[in-house]
């Protein structure tokens, strides 16, 4: 079975709040300072995923990435996760693509790479949180669809997974070849073990760019980008927290309960 | 040339979904800013009700697609019908809700459509010069802001979150038009196939419909809290309990209970949060509560930005104390 996984590298959204920096002026999140990026934390459990049907199933999976060269970090990790191949899309003209942009370059490699049964998406990126992209690509190649699963299996040529609902989980079947959006819940995914990360470290990253997709310059990057961000800021909350004071926990914990009461909330 | 703002306004059980008149209620101000009618999309089987219903709540025309085939919800039919609407239609503006089906079906249509989306918005309006749909949205979690506009192509497609619009209000005596849609899907062209519907089990109060909600994180390092203190204190106010992902992501408690971003939206009138940071991503699915409390041993974390009420301690004794003293306080 050949799986294809999206992955993008993303600031880390580990890193320290007070470290979150954004340039107001060009409209883009920026990779803090001294905060190494990462794969997008969906994508690792798309990986996971990805692996975890490989093993029990057999077969290939490719991992795709668009972005800056930089962006090579996050495919030698999925490689050094167990990934078997990994293609950078990289060119300058891809740059500030939005999502429809962008679900058509991934939609041009995924065509290029011609063999797929299996598409896997993170469901959504933590940077922009958009979660279009996926449903982009599987407009674009023509595939079903389905996003935010919290389990996806194959059994007898069919992917079966859990879409998941706000009070509970639908189970859904899909014919191959479908793209499916994996959700945090789907798994947790493995660390690169030291002979991954070896073996990655030998493994040659190719970079596909524009003209290796032969993609329309017209429809990528910014011209291709069908929304505009037209501001960024930080929203400030004033920090107007009434403290509960007292000389123990257990007084605090007393007079918070009195302070609702007088405040008609309990 | 395309006119009206439409909503797509969803149903549960025949009838229309909050959502649906959160939609109707953010639409109605957006059509009224433009001068152009307010349209609504009620897609399911058995829904007339529901579609005269939407009238009630500000649409001037309704497009009612009832048939057998959209029962439930499908990828596949709703985005053809949606698409076959809009045709039909040509609104300027499209609104869907960040629901489970609605954060489905959106980016699928808008790609159908060839227009772009704004996803997840918290706050829309129309620009007094450039007539144009500016969408605001939360994004890296929260930590920053983003105002979207589509330029070139329409509808302006925005999936907006739940409970960040003002419902609209009910009016019977308001009049409107039905319009039929002819739904021509054959059910065996339909890719996938939903094979069941599974309920998570619930007890007591539904976190999404709870006054009070009381909800622990990362900092009550296993399970065994979640059930000892916080439950039956949320019990005692009758209230309920939810988590922030990180408890959640280590398996202490089931998905349902998480609030945020990816989990639950809610604004209760009471959130009560036991050693929660406050991360961005957290506070999105509780920010919009009309108190919020935090305990926390941290009197750095960025939680108490939040709060209304704060207590820097350790939540192990403040918890059962505070319990206490509402049982004095609710015998009274």
């Amino acid at each position: 079975m050949d799986i294809i996984v999206t992955i993008k590298q993303v600031p880390d959204p580990e890193a320290p709040k007070e470290s979150f920096r954004i340039d107001e002026e060009a409209k883009r999140i920026l990779n803090p300072a001294n905060v190494d990026p990462v794969i997008n934390g969906y994508d690792e459990n798309a990986i996971e995923a990805a692996l975890q049907l490989k093993e029990a199933v057999g077969g290939k999976v490719t991992a795709l990435c668009m972005g800056e060269e930089s962006a090579t970090r996050a495919l030698k990790q999925a490689l050094a996760m167990g990934v078997d191949e990994a293609i950078l899309l990289h060119d300058p003209a891809f740059a500030d693509a939005d999502a429809t942009a962008t679900a058509y370059v991934l939609a041009a490699a995924i065509r290029k790479l011609g063999k797929y049964d299996l598409i896997l998406c993170g469901r959504q990126a933590s940077d922009w949180d958009q979660a279009q992209v996926p449903s982009g690509i599987a407009e674009y190649l023509d595939l079903p669809s389905v996003t935010a699963v919290q389990k996806v299996e194959v059994r007898d040529g069919t992917v079966r997974v859990e879409r998941i609902l706000e009070d509970g989980y639908e189970v859904i079947e899909l014919p191959m070849p479908c793209l499916v959006t994996v959700s945090n819940e789907a798994n947790r995914p493995r660390y690169p073990t030291l002979k991954g990360i070896m073996a990655a470290g030998k493994k040659q990253i190719p970079v596909w760019n524009a003209a290796a997709l032969e993609v329309d310059p017209a429809r990528v990057g910014r011209a291709g980008s069908l929304t505009r961000v037209v501001k960024l800021y930080i929203p400030r909350f004033e920090g107007s927290c009434e403290f509960i004071e007292g000389e123990t926990p257990e007084e605090m914990g007393e007079k918070l309960a009195l302070r609702l009461r007088e405040l008609k909330i309990i | 040339m395309t006119q009206g703002v439409m909503v797509f306004a969803e149903t549960t059980g025949g009838t229309l979904a909050s959502i649906a008149k959160e939609l109707l209620g953010a639409g109605r101000k957006l059509a009224d800013a433009l001068g152009e009618p307010l349209l609504a999309a009620v897609l399911g089987h058995g829904v007339q009700e529901a579609a005269q219903e939407a009238v009630y709540h500000g649409a001037d025309t309704v497009y009612v697609a009832d048939a057998p085939v959209l029962e439930t919800y499908q990828t596949a039919s709703y985005t053809a019908v949606m698409a076959q609407i809009v045709a039909q239609a040509q609104p300027s503006i499209l609104l869907i809700g960040m629901s489970d089906n609605g954060r489905d079906l959106a980016p699928r249509l808008a790609f159908r459509l060839g227009t772009g989306l704004a996803s997840d918005c918290v706050d829309l309006a129309i620009n007094p010069e450039t007539k144009l749909l500016e969408a605001t949205r939360p994004v890296s979690g929260g930590n920053a802001m983003a105002t979207v506009v589509i330029e070139k192509t329409r509808p302006q497609m925005a999936t907006v979150r739940a409970k960040t619009m003002e419902p609209a209000v009910r009016d019977p005596s308001r009049q409107g038009t039905l319009v039929p849609v002819e739904v021509t899907l054959d059910p065996a062209t339909l890719p996938a196939r939903v094979i069941e519907r599974v309920k998570a089990k619930a007890e007591g109060v539904r976190l999404e419909d709870a006054e009070i909600v009381i909800a622990g994180g990362r900092g009550l390092k296993g399970p065994e809290d979640f059930y000892a203190l916080l439950e039956p204190c949320a019990k005692l106010l009758g209230g309920a309990v939810g988590a922030s992902r990180a408890a959640v992501d280590e398996g202490w408690v089931p998905t349902q209970m998480q609030i945020g971003l990816t989990g639950k939206i809610i604004s209760p009138k009471l959130y009560i949060a036991c050693a929660i940071s406050g991360a961005a991503q957290h506070m999105a699915g509780c920010g919009y509560a009309k108190t919020i409390v935090a305990i926390n041993r941290d009197p750095d974390a960025p939680i108490f930005q939040r709060a209304h009420l704060g207590v820097v301690g350790d939540y192990k004794k403040v918890i059962p104390a505070f319990h206490k003293k509402c049982e004095e306080l609710l015998k009274k």
